[in-house]
């Protein structure tokens, strides 16, 4: 039996122990924040935060999570309303929005290690988040306006 | 089609709105023909609006929402003409069903065939609210007036609110439509506003649903294996290793296709279980036969020959103006150079970052079903089709999209779900993986394009010959399509906009080997890649800045008449009456793109370069320069687009230029990486590390948009931008290196 926590709630998995979190969210939890985009950590879609770090849920088995704490997108903020959440909607960052839990995710984690990032580190931390709908300026922006700098 | 009439309260809008609503019914004229569309039936969209007795206003979102902001923006023009409070309006989804009209959110044209609509049915409302309150007051109409969600009467002050005079107004008569009177633009309210999308907290918080989130009770999950060669059968399976599997609940075996594919499952073997990813594990543990059949010796490199090949040799006439061969022939006996160049582009997969998904219910010889699709009367058609049902015992609700570019309008996968939840019966889930995505794609059509010149001492051609060769998308709907179809010469091939005294388009055959379909601005892609790479070609030679070439090319202003330009076979639609191509306005974007570039001032030097190239398409005029540098190693950045934009009436500033934005990273992910190839018939990418796409490190940094002020009717946005950006992107190359890009993608190209 596997013992997590996921956005501060104890949960148990009693499944296969290889059967990644992503599905472990979606299909056993019914959290569907988390997205599916390629199973692979190619594209980014699927990243959560296991023990406060951005991980991709779709290529983590869940004997991985075990005794760890997990943030999803639905745990980020209890009104949806952390900084990198409200400059997304300042900058109407999302098109789709499919990629966009992701998206906010991974830029929580940046924000986190380098508060006042570079348009290298934002490119060099985004780059494994895909938006193929092509909002990556307005992330971009979204990103310095949550950290205050200047875009 | 001019009248305006109450829907019954009893029909099928009661699930959106309570008893006792107000509902106003507003039939349009029938939409232009749109692109894509092989059969030509009429259509009589219509739109709905209700107002509940609480004084909340509904507006029936009918179209789909895949990230252009259509199910917030065509109820907002709605709701402004109303001049409703939008934080007392409900937007409802719409199921799939004919009344709406037309539900296939394709083809750019959401806004330009239902913006009428949206607004009649706004001012249709706000004069019967109007009637309600002269009658209760015993005062006449024209002194009552809506003013933000309430009925004022002028002269007294006296409000009311929109719920008190719901059951008064369902007893008038709706005026006629010549009756009706609209805002002034000076008095709008949301149109012209950047106004965010009604999506956009559940976006952000990850509470949107999409087709892959959908529920329904008791539900269990299917992976299914699709015969690798496109119209394979299955032989035989072995399951019993997939069957051992803990959560397996069955293995089933689904019919291959028959020609013409349309919207057919392509058939294969199904793995049941209680998880998606138990579901995809147990899969590749199935032992299957195939017989791959006649497309198993598909292979891209002998393809690509084949088309270049075809391109080479004289095709069939599709515009022919003045007399090309005599002019070549002439030119010839002078010695003239002859210019020449074969442009290539590779099959392209749409990638939507939610793979396609469905959940369906076959219950009682009904089915239900929740799916991300572009058009849910499509997927009641093959739905129903597929298991033997009458399209009105399909019902399909439409979740969010998470992204669509073309895939979704193709609903095979919820024809799975339905057939799948027939044979088992309980509901099903199908959640495509991004292999499957990739392997079964209906993908954009590969194509071989030839072109040839002779100038005057200007570099002004004097003749101009183009042939392309692709196969079409008329194979989904008519076996052996060899020849383009007509909305796929229109595309930017037949309307070439210059003024040429001898020019010819021709069109040759081929066969399709996998299932073709519509992408993101369609066959605009391939035709302006040729024919705006040759201009800049053909400027090079002459030595001319590219932007006052292009402009004498294109000549005076005019209306182009194609029925004047030349005989051709595949003539433009009747859209050109409606819209007709304007070379003024035309010529206008790439002016504007020039000088909100500051292309006067900006000379291209040694790796570092400013390219320009133009499209109109779906009615929307387009011109884009880029800024490209290319370092010693040959790697590509794209710092800065300028994109100029003749949409007509912008209704949403905000969401159109997202729009662009994305487009000019869409465009520059086909430039650079986009390929699909096959070998013995199978595709050979499988996800993003083989079939990568633009990343926020490589898409252009930044992409300004300029619109120009318009009130003509509005126009798409929502592939416009795509097709100038290749051919934008190679000429910027072409002037930081001087080497010249003929095939795309980028990435099998030595830049230095």
């Amino acid at each position: 039996m596997i013992q997590l926590k996921v956005n501060g709630s104890a949960r148990q998995f009693d499944g296969d122990p290889d059967m990644p979190l992503l599905w472990f969210l979606r299909d056993v939890l019914e959290m569907t924040g988390t997205k599916y985009g390629c199973g692979m950590g190619l594209c980014g879609a699927c990243t959560v935060h296991l023990d406060g770090a951005a991980v991709r849920s779709c290529s983590t088995p869940m004997k991985d999570a075990a005794g760890k704490s997990i943030t999803t997108i639905e745990g980020l903020a209890a009104h949806g309303d952390h900084p990198v959440q409200q400059a997304w909607k300042h900058n109407n960052v999302p098109q789709c929005g499919y990629c966009q839990s992701g998206q906010i995710m991974q830029a929580v984690a940046l924000l986190k290690d380098k508060p006042k990032p570079t348009d290298q580190d934002i490119d060099q931390i985004m780059q494994g988040n895909i938006c193929r709908c092509g909002t990556y300026q307005r992330i971009r922006a979204a990103i310095k306006e949550a950290a205050g700098v200047k875009a | 089609m001019n009248t305006i009439n109450i829907v019954s309260r009893r029909g099928f809008l009661e699930r959106f709105v309570s008893a006792g609503a107000l509902i106003i019914g507003v039939p349009v004229l029938d939409r232009a023909l749109q692109a894509a569309d092989v059969d030509n039936a009429p259509f009589h969209p219509s739109v709905y609006l209700g107002i509940e007795p609480n004084g909340t206003v509904v507006i029936i979102a009918h179209r789909s929402e895949m990230g252009t902001g259509i199910r917030s923006v065509l109820p907002m023009i709605a709701a402004d003409e109303l001049d409703a409070d939008w934080k007392r309006v409900r937007v409802e989804q719409a199921i799939g069903d004919s009344k709406y009209g037309d539900q296939n959110t394709d083809g750019s044209c959401s806004i330009t065939n239902f913006h009428d609509a949206f607004r009649e049915a706004g001012a249709t409302a706000r004069m019967m609210l109007e009637n309600s309150a002269a009658l209760k007051w015993n005062v006449p109409a024209s002194e009552c007036h809506v003013k933000f969600h309430e009925v004022v009467h002028t002269p007294s002050g006296r409000k009311a609110q929109f719920g008190e005079l719901v059951a008064a107004g369902i007893k008038q008569l709706p005026p006629k439509k010549e009756e009706l009177k609209f805002k002034e633009p000076s008095e709008y309210r949301y149109v012209g506003k950047e106004m965010p999308i009604i999506d956009l907290d559940a976006l952000c918080t990850g509470r949107g649903k999409f087709g892959i989130d959908a529920k329904m009770p008791g539900m269990v999950y299917a992976s299914i294996e699709r015969p690798p060669v496109f119209g394979g059968k299955l032989v035989s399976v072995n399951d019993s290793e997939a069957r051992k599997v803990r959560g397996v609940s069955d293995v089933l075996t689904l019919d291959g296709l028959t020609l013409p594919y349309g919207f057919q499952p392509l058939g294969g073997v199904a793995v049941i279980a209680d998880n998606t990813w138990t579901a995809m594990q147990a899969r590749k543990k199935l032992k299957i036969e195939w017989d791959l059949g006649a497309n198993a010796s598909y292979e891209s490199e002998a393809y690509k020959k084949q088309l270049l090949d075809t391109a080479s040799k004289p095709c069939k006439p599709i515009r022919n103006t003045g007399d090309v061969d005599a002019e070549f022939a002439r030119a010839a006996s002078r010695n003239q150079k002859i210019h020449e160049a074969a442009y290539y582009v590779p099959l392209l997969a749409h990638a939507p970052m939610e793979p396609p998904a469905a959940v369906a219910e076959f219950k009682d010889g009904k089915v239900v079903a929740h799916a991300a699709v572009q058009d849910p009367q499509a997927a009641q058609d093959i739905v129903s089709k597929t298991l033997g049902l009458k399209k009105e015992d399909v019902t399909c609700h439409v979740t969010l999209l998470g992204g669509g570019f073309g895939r979704k309008s193709k609903p095979d996968y919820v024809a799975e779900a339905a057939l799948l939840s027939k044979k088992i019966g309980k509901p099903v889930k199908v959640a495509w993986s991004r292999e499957d995505d990739l392997h079964f794609d209906y993908y954009h059509s590969v194509a071989g394009m030839y072109m040839k010149a002779v100038t005057d001492e200007k570099g002004r051609p004097t003749a101009w010959l183009q042939r392309s060769v692709f196969p079409s998308i008329g194979n989904m709907f008519a076996p052996n399509a060899d020849y383009a179809a007509g909305f796929e010469m229109e595309m930017g091939w037949v309307n070439v906009p210059y003024t040429i005294a001898n020019h010819r388009a021709e069109n040759g055959p081929v066969k399709n080997h996998v299932r073709i379909g519509w992408l993101r601005s369609v066959s605009n892609i391939y035709h302006a890649f040729a024919v705006q790479s040759f201009t800049d070609e053909l400027a090079a030679a002459a030595n001319r800045d590219r932007v006052e070439f292009l402009l004498d090319l294109m000549g005076e202003p005019r209306k182009m008449n194609m029925k004047e330009d030349g005989p051709h076979l595949a003539g433009p639609s009747d859209k050109l009456d409606k819209f007709p191509l304007d070379t003024g306005r035309w010529r206008n974007v790439v002016q504007l793109a020039a000088d909100k570039s500051g292309w006067a001032n900006k000379k291209s030097t040694p790796g570092h370069g400013y390219g320009i190239a133009t499209q109109w398409s779906f009615n929307t005029y387009v011109a884009a320069v880029v800024e490209v540098e290319v370092n010693a190693k040959g790697q590509l950045r794209i710092p800065r687009v300028d994109i100029a934009v003749d949409a007509g009436k912008i209704i949403n500033p905000d969401r159109a230029r997202a729009q662009f934005e994305g487009a000019s990273v869409f465009g520059a992910s086909i430039a650079m990486m986009g390929e699909i190839t096959a070998q013995d018939g199978k595709i050979q990418q499988s996800n993003f590390h083989n079939y990568p796409v633009a990343r926020i490190n490589e898409a252009p940094l930044k992409t300004h948009v300029h619109f120009v002020a318009s009130n003509e009717t509005p126009a798409g946005v929502g592939e416009p931008g795509v097709p100038p950006m290749a051919p934008a992107i190679c000429n910027a190359i072409f002037a930081a290196t001087g080497k010249r890009i003929r095939e795309l993608p980028l990435k099998k190209n030595k830049l230095v």
